[in-house]
């Protein structure tokens, strides 16, 4: 397997970063300068969770040229699956202390468990689900969509049409997923509790690894020759159809690959955050993670990880300091990076490079040109 | 009061406690027998210290048909009549009007009477339910025909069997067929609800009422408990029949309020699909021109309010093109600095609209504020028209008139206007088009404006069934799309008919499963529907067209 200088480099960085964190938060003494607070911890790992994200977005927009609106709902999939798994941990220590029935069942007078949410007691059952349910929607849309050639600007509406009906679905009280409220109140995870500082880092720890897992798979992914039909399927896809390839099934893997991913990163987030509600689907959260990717440098899987960390540190930093100009802000950067920054930060970097190079091949050309006569 | 001095004396005293004991014999003597007679004047009987008495004057007086009726009955509901302290054989009877105090039976202004010889009427639950049954009766010898029906309906809903003698008198002198009716329904509902009268006669009153087949009729047909089994089945006959009428003028008030969603899709989505069709961009800014629109017509209503107040009644048809202008002139500037130069990259587009949309959102939010504003409707635009069973509101009349009449004159702009003519070649085919002289630089510019324009002109037309406020365009953004999804772009028709379903099929499923579940089901619909013709009901065809 081989693995490029820029992905071992983004690794290290990912997990080096992680366990400095980790260390500082844990192992510095409470009162001392270096000691970083628990909130960072938790901040940090919900950053790690929306660079997966981002990274399942690249995966589709960068290499298959799907421009998707709709990725939150596999994210949200995944982490009501988690929900579920957490919800059902709760068991007896719940607020109407029912061994069986999350709260919010009983809040609104049911009296059974539904049959959907048989199984999710056990850990391994949750995590099948986390990667089989946005995994399984993703396969079905896909299927329909790209058999009939849906591409471009009406796939991108019918993907936020997606996600804003499961927006309505999960709103609903009596769909048994929490309605409104949402699944929260969560008590441990594994019989790890989930308020204590060394199951956040451990959480957010696992994350990195996962983000790495992630970027490594994407890389072989997009790296070997079914990455090379992919660029060709975003490139020219009637060209690549007529020259044999099916388009339609490397479109439909990618998708189904890129949710899973998704649905991974997901189930990290919810318990890091300790909530999991219908707003998750909101078509603004999709087009968020877009936004990242834009940001970061599309088509470069470091550039998705590198703009989701970046938009989000100024996210937080910005509606602390400036709330009301955060939208002004947030807005703005949709419009500049489209303008300006159509490959992202990455971009930037790459452009600087290729002058000086170009610069060199053409002295190198001139000389020779030279010495020919 | 104290007493003066101890010493004027007992025996004095006496012969004092002795004369008023005999003044009020000898009053009392007097007055008894006038209480004591049924007056027939009612204004002797309200003036009387006994409630039934009270009651029973009230009733005279309703029926009495004098014109003092109204304002005795008036002043005693709302505690402004005075009687007498003591009784007198004149009864005099003030109604307190304003300062000053009113004769009851004249309506002259009198002086005001000592406070001390005053008592007010003051109303028992017996007076009570006199003054409300005498309300609706002194209605039913209203002047005009419209009170008197209204007072007939209200009698019908009251069913009250205390009102049959009330109902009697006036059918006795009702000459208007249509009062007529309502009273013999009024009646037999009286009758119904009274639980005497024979078989036949509570057949009779059941059929009288099945006959009127509205909502009020079916409720008190379905409030009767323990009729005898011919009267029940009848009964059961008539409440099934008319729970099926309803229901079918419940289907034609759904259409009518899928039209009018339709109507306001297909305005809000036009505008998009226009420029989605010319440059095949689309614009997720779109939701705020509406939203703009609607802010154009608070301001020209505010502006009228503050320096043209006579023009009140036209503010909204002066905000119409207001919008227009406004939301036109802010698409041509969009289009200039920003869509011009991410050209064929719809993406792009679609990403930068989007943030072009926060923007426009936090904007409008930081100089109108978040809430709702208050956008008034014109008189003109109130009140509801009844068909039958079906109530239509006059504002969504106009407002799916209005959506026509744009369509019409968009659909003429393109047909013969110049500008519609170039639209259509650079829509069909934007390099030949350029090259046979057109400019396309500034059709796009001006597509973007004429769409962004009609966007606003939705607006509008939203501010009167919808909040003013900055989210306003997000509500209608993701129908606009899947209308433009579903119609495609290749003809104005296309969008009608797309909007004009969506619109009727979301409140056909509404009744049925609830608003988000009818919106689930048309998201659905549509990704089915996008498997089988993925450009839309009217896509655009050509070689071009693909490219």
């Amino acid at each position: 397997m081989q693995i490029d200088r820029q992905t071992s480099a983004t690794i290290g960085c990912v997990i080096g970063g992680a366990a400095l964190l980790a260390g500082f938060n844990l192992f510095a003494p409470a009162a001392s300068a270096a000691h970083l607070p628990d909130f960072v911890v938790s901040l940090a790992g919900k950053y790690l969770c929306y660079a997966i994200l981002a990274l399942a977005v690249d995966l589709v927009w960068g290499y298959v040229g799907i421009l998707t609106l709709g990725h939150a709902a596999f994210f949200a999939l995944g982490g009501y699956a988690m929900g579920m798994y957490l919800m059902r941990e709760i068991g007896a220590r719940g607020v109407y202390a029912n061994p069986v029935l999350p709260d919010f069942m009983i809040f609104i007078g049911w009296n059974k468990l539904p049959w959907y949410w048989y199984g999710f007691n056990h850990f391994w059952f949750a995590a099948i689900m986390v990667m089989l349910v946005p995994g399984t929607l993703a396969w079905v849309f896909g299927w329909f969509a790209f058999r009939s050639r849906v591409s471009g600007v009406y796939f991108s509406i019918m993907t936020q049409a997606l996600t804003y009906a499961l927006l309505l679905a999960f709103f609903r009280n009596d769909m048994g997923f929490g309605g409104n409220n949402g699944m929260t109140d969560f008590k441990d995870i594994l019989g790890f509790p989930l308020n204590h500082e060394n199951t956040s880092v451990g959480l957010m720890l696992i994350s990195a690894a996962v983000l790495s897992a992630a970027l490594l798979l994407a890389r072989q992914l997009t790296g070997s020759r079914f990455g090379r039909v992919l660029v060709a399927v975003r490139d020219a896809e009637a060209r690549t159809r007529f020259l044999g390839y099916r388009p339609e099934s490397y479109k439909l893997t990618v998708w189904v690959i890129s949710a899973v991913i998704a649905g991974i990163g997901g189930a990290l987030y919810v318990p890091q955050v300790g909530i999991i509600n219908p707003s998750e689907f909101s078509p603004g959260n999709s087009i968020e993670a877009v936004i990242w990717v834009a940001v970061g440098g599309r088509g470069t899987l470091i550039g998705a990880i590198l703009g989701a960390f970046v938009v989000n540190l100024g996210k937080t930093w910005l509606t602390n300091a400036l709330p009301e100009v955060w939208l002004f802000v947030f807005g703005g950067l949709f419009i500049l990076v489209t303008l300006f920054l159509p490959r992202g930060i990455i971009g930037l970097f790459s452009l600087r490079r290729r002058p000086a190079a170009e610069r060199r091949s053409a002295a190198a050309e001139a000389a020779a040109r030279e010495v020919a006569g | 009061m104290p007493r003066r001095g101890g010493g004027i004396g007992r025996r004095r005293r006496w012969a004092a406690h002795c004369g008023c004991r005999l003044v009020a014999v000898l009053l009392l003597m007097v007055a008894l027998p006038i209480g004591l007679r049924a007056a027939d004047d009612p204004f002797v009987d309200i003036a009387a210290a006994n409630f039934d008495q009270v009651a029973r004057g009230v009733q005279e007086l309703a029926v009495s048909g004098s014109p003092r009726a109204v304002p005795v009955i008036k002043a005693l509901r709302d505690g402004r009549l005075f009687a007498w302290r003591w009784p007198r054989p004149d009864a005099p009877l003030y109604i307190r009007s304003g300062e000053g105090f009113v004769d009851a039976r004249t309506g002259a202004k009198t002086a005001a009477p000592a406070p001390a010889n005053l008592r007010r009427v003051i109303v028992n639950d017996a007076v009570r339910a006199a003054l409300d049954t005498a309300g609706g009766a002194l209605d039913l010898y209203a002047k005009s025909a419209a009170a008197r029906l209204k007072a007939a309906n209200a009698l019908f809903q009251s069913a009250d069997p205390g009102a049959l003698p009330l109902i009697e008198r006036a059918l006795a002198t009702e000459r208007d067929a249509a009062i007529r009716s309502v009273l013999q329904e009024a009646r037999a509902a009286a009758l119904l609800k009274s639980g005497t009268g024979t078989d036949a006669e509570r057949l009779a009153a059941v059929h009288e009422i099945a006959a009127r087949g509205d909502l009020p009729a079916r409720n008190l047909l379905s409030s009767l408990q323990g009729e005898p089994p011919a009267v029940a089945a009848v009964i059961g006959g008539a409440i099934h029949d008319i729970d099926g009428r309803l229901q079918l003028w419940g289907l034609a008030e759904n259409v009518y309020y899928g039209l009018s969603l339709g109507a306001v899709l297909l305005l809000a989505a036009t505008g998009l699909a226009i420029t989605f069709g010319v440059m095949g961009v689309i614009n997720m800014a779109h939701g705020e021109m509406v939203m703009i629109g609607a802010y154009t017509t608070f301001v020209v209503q505010r502006l009228i309010a503050a320096f043209a107040p006579a023009l009140d009644n036209m503010g909204l048809l002066l905000a119409v093109p207001a919008a227009f202008l406004v939301a036109g002139a802010l698409g041509v500037v969009i289009e200039r600095t920003l869509i011009r130069f991410l050209y064929g990259r719809p993406l792009e587009t679609l990403l930068a609209t989007w943030g072009l949309s926060l923007v426009l959102q936090q904007a409008v939010r930081s100089i109108f504020g978040p809430t709702n504003q208050d956008v008034s409707s014109p008189p003109w635009m109130s009140g509801a028209i009844s068909l039958g069973g079906l109530t239509l509101t006059i504002n969504r009349l106009w407002i799916i008139l209005f959506a026509a009449l744009v369509l019409a004159a968009l659909m003429a702009l393109l047909r013969w206007g110049g500008l519609g003519r170039s639209i259509r070649a650079v829509t069909q085919n934007r390099r030949m088009a350029a090259v046979m002289g057109i400019r396309t630089p500034l059709i796009d510019a001006l597509t973007f404006g004429l769409g962004s324009g009609i966007a606003g002109m939705a607006g509008v037309a939203l501010s009167q069934i919808d909040n003013v406020s900055p989210n306003l365009g997000q509500s209608y953004i993701i129908d606009s799309f899947l209308v433009v999804v579903l119609g495609g772009v290749g003809n104005l028709w296309g969008t009608l008919v797309a909007a004009m379903s969506l619109g009727v099929v979301d409140k056909f499923v509404e009744p049925f499963e609830g608003a988000v579940l009818a919106k689930i089901l048309v998201l659905i619909f549509l990704i089915l529907f996008i498997q089988r013709r993925p450009q839309g009901l009217f896509p655009l065809k050509g070689r071009a067209a693909e490219a």
